[in-house]
């Protein structure tokens, strides 16, 4: 039905297929050196002419994980039948929304990246944006200079001072809880025990005789922190602060797990954990395209709930929601999904920059809906503001 | 259980010796003596009262052609383990399943070597001056866990390595070996490799990242809640004797209720159990047997929260919607 057409230079199946894996890895998926080649493989086990099987099978053969499979068919549409005029409308939708979704934080100045920004509307609405790239026109340079920009901004954003003052704080707080831990460590200690049973077990290895000595501790039951942190459009102005403090916080030696959200939610967590900062910041910037539109806190909550908080909640884990709470979805939700973190978290702390103005009262809906589930509701507008939590931590 | 079930390579012979794979190791192609089809897979999962999709068929049509393992993902009660179980019910062959835990340590997933018989082999034989220690590290003395089992059989079977995400990371790195080369380093023994590739299924639940170096190593598909038609397909296949309507009916409830804010949302398990309880109590219609509905809720509501979520007014609603 529809002709792709391919630049000139391609010379086959596997020249286009190697341009297929570089479309997909510009797009953010993960592909190896092999990866050509097993779809290569794949295809030759399916009726690679037609085109529903072949999709099938490097779908199979190319996802790695839920988001990359829920994607592929848009990629692999924008890429094999770009020609059509019919396909243009998904794909131009899909570009649009991966062009307009990058968070206003990454941006220092709203006005340095309108220019990219309609420019990148101007090539959404050439149809084959795609197939051209190879041919380096507009559609190539643009998508590569977006994201280029978003790494340059969150460079800036995280300079080596603010990083510094963000780490001493969270480094105090984290004392905060060390500071609890320490006491638990104590009492474990103290168990210190011979295991026979697993000695006995041993030995009969060895022919009867207790030759390796196990013995029996108290596991370490270390406090857990998961800090959620908003980065929709509000939240521009303080979402500085708070990455720095996250990856203070990644990094201050006790367990901690962060997640940035907006109208998605993503484990950050690695992308913190580098210790070149720079790195950090140029993966998170990565990860962070496809952010969209409003804030959706409970629907951000909810499927932290659902998918990794049922490994990263137990009744040790302080969980550290950083947002001003202005939500668009229905704040009832937003009460029901905290009701449900409660009962798996030992604390909830909502940390929220609007707090440290004079005068607030949380008069936002969501706001409202969310206080009688909170341990405690803290202002964090300033590094200055989240370094004088360290005594109401400890309160907790 | 003989030897003759272990193939290993004693790598005493130098270096080039755990290179080459042992006698009678035909190679992974092996297992491929009747080249299946697309269409095949569908039907031979059909016939085991299977429905997948185009392409769930696709993904295991492939893991069985290109030997690679296969990665689902997908919320709890979609039927990830079930595709195991059909499958290898399917080839007619061993379904060898390991369920991870955290904590699962290569002595309950690879092997171990029964210490008590060891010993009182020893102890048997001292009359007659003693055991060879060749002899007590031999295959007698091995206990196979279910990944060597599945490694050491002739007939390819399926290996089903179920919630895969329960289990720590250094257990995951442990697997890579398996997974690539589909042979286990024993160090007594030598290198064991696969005489047949076996049919390896992951399931996972996204409780927990898993390395990309395993997600590289596998296929993947997503298995989602199936749409309204597959899953009147899979209430047909299972339980042939609920009638049109109350089929009908009973679809729809489960599908509204997994669009209502849940904590727990019904899976497939789920809504058999809920039919079969209902064709049991001889249900016809589900607007004329409120008490019945209410009372075998239970079967699709796991949680006191979601149970209070449905009470009957809310059911009415979604009956009423359905009939």
């Amino acid at each position: 039905m529809q002709v792709t057409r391919f630049p000139a230079r391609a010379l086959g199946l596997a020249d286009r297929m190697s341009g297929f894996i570089a479309h997909l890895r510009l797009n953010g998926m993960k592909m190896g050196a092999l990866d050509a080649g097993r779809a290569l493989a794949a295809l030759s086990e399916v009726d690679a002419t037609d085109a529903n099987q072949a999709r099938q099978a490097m779908c199979a053969v190319l996802t790695g994980d839920a988001e990359d499979w829920r994607r592929f068919d848009e990629l692999f549409d924008a890429y094999w039948f770009n020609a059509g005029a019919q396909r243009s409308g998904t794909a131009k939708n899909k570009h649009a929304r991966v062009q307009s979704a990058k968070p206003m934080i990454w941006q220092s100045s709203t006005q340095a990246e309108d220019k990219p920004r309609s420019g990148s509307e101007q090539v959404t609405t050439t149809p084959d944006c795609g197939e051209r790239e190879g041919e380096g026109v507009d559609g190539k340079l643009i998508a590569t200079r977006t994201p280029n920009l978003s790494r340059r901004d969150l460079r800036e954003l995280m300079d080596e001072e603010t990083l510094k003052q963000a780490e001493t704080a969270a480094l105090a707080l984290a004392r905060a809880f060390r500071d609890r831990r320490s006491r638990r460590r104590k009492q474990a200690l103290r168990g210190a025990a011979l295991d026979m049973r697993r000695i006995q077990r041993a030995s009969l290895a060895r022919g009867g005789e207790p030759l390796d000595l196990y013995r029996r501790a108290r596991p370490p039951r270390p406090m857990r922190i998961v800090a959620l942190c908003d980065v929709s459009g509000s939240m521009t102005v303080y979402s500085r602060v708070f990455l720095a403090f996250l990856k203070g916080l990644i990094g201050s030696g006790i367990e901690a797990d962060a997640y940035l959200f907006h109208t998605r939610l993503m484990r950050v967590t690695y992308a913190l954990r580098d210790h070149d900062t720079l790195r950090a910041a140029g993966r998170l910037s990565l990860m962070a395209e496809g952010f969209g539109g409003g804030t959706d806190i409970s629907g951000s909550l909810e499927r932290f709930l659902s998918g990794y908080g049922a490994r990263a909640l137990n009744g040790r884990t302080v969980v550290l929601i950083l947002s001003d709470g202005y939500c668009s979805s229905d704040p009832q939700e937003l009460g029901d999904v905290l009701a449900r973190i409660r009962r798996k978290a030992r604390r909830i702390v909502w940390l929220n920059p609007l707090k440290g103005w004079k005068d607030y009262q949380p008069i936002a809906a969501a706001m409202q809906a969310a206080e009688p589930y909170l341990d405690a509701h803290l202002p964090a507008n300033t590094l200055d503001a989240l370094a004088a939590l360290e005594p109401q931590f400890q309160k907790l | 259980m003989g030897s003759d079930r272990l193939l290993p390579v004693r790598p005493d012979g130098g270096g080039s010796a755990p290179s080459e794979p042992p006698p009678g190791y035909l190679g992974p192609d092996e297992d491929r003596i009747l080249v299946l089809t697309l269409k095949d897979v569908q039907k031979g999962l059909a016939a085991q009262g299977y429905v997948a999709d185009d392409r769930l068929a696709m993904a295991l049509h492939l893991a069985q052609q290109l030997g690679r393992p296969l990665l689902l993902e997908g919320p709890a009660g979609v039927g990830k383990t079930d595709v195991a179980k059909a499958v290898a019910a399917w080839r007619d062959t061993r379904l060898i399943r390991l369920q991870c835990y955290e904590g699962l340590d290569a002595s309950h997933a690879i092997y171990e070597w029964n210490y008590q018989r060891q010993l009182l082999a020893i102890r048997a034989s001292e009359a007659q001056g003693g055991v060879a220690e060749a002899q007590l590290f031999s295959d007698e003395f091995l206990l196979k866990r279910p990944l060597l089992e599945a490694i050491s059989e002739t007939k390819p079977p399926v290996l089903l390595i179920d919630e895969i995400d329960r289990a720590d990371e250094e257990f995951e790195a442990y697997l890579l070996e398996i997974l690539s080369d589909f042979q286990i380093t024993i160090p007594e023994l030598g290198t064991v490799q696969a005489r047949v590739r076996p049919v390896v299924i992951l399931t996972a639940n996204g409780t927990r990242d898993l390395s990309d170096a395993l997600r590289r190593r596998c296929l993947y598909s997503f298995l989602d809640y199936p749409s309204r038609e597959t899953e009147q397909a899979i209430l047909r296949a299972r339980l042939p004797e609920i009638e049109g309507i109350l089929a009908r009916q009973i679809i729809g409830v489960v599908q509204a209720l997994r669009q209502e804010d849940l904590e727990k949302k019904p899976g497939i398990a789920e809504m058999l159990d809920w039919a079969a309880a209902l064709s049991g109590l001889g249900v016809n219609d589900l607007a004329k047997s409120r008490e019945d509905v209410q009372a075998t809720l239970v079967c699709l509501l796991k949680t006191a929260a979601d149970y209070n979520a449905a009470p009957p007014e809310v059911m009415d609603r979604l009956i009423g919607k359905v009939a």
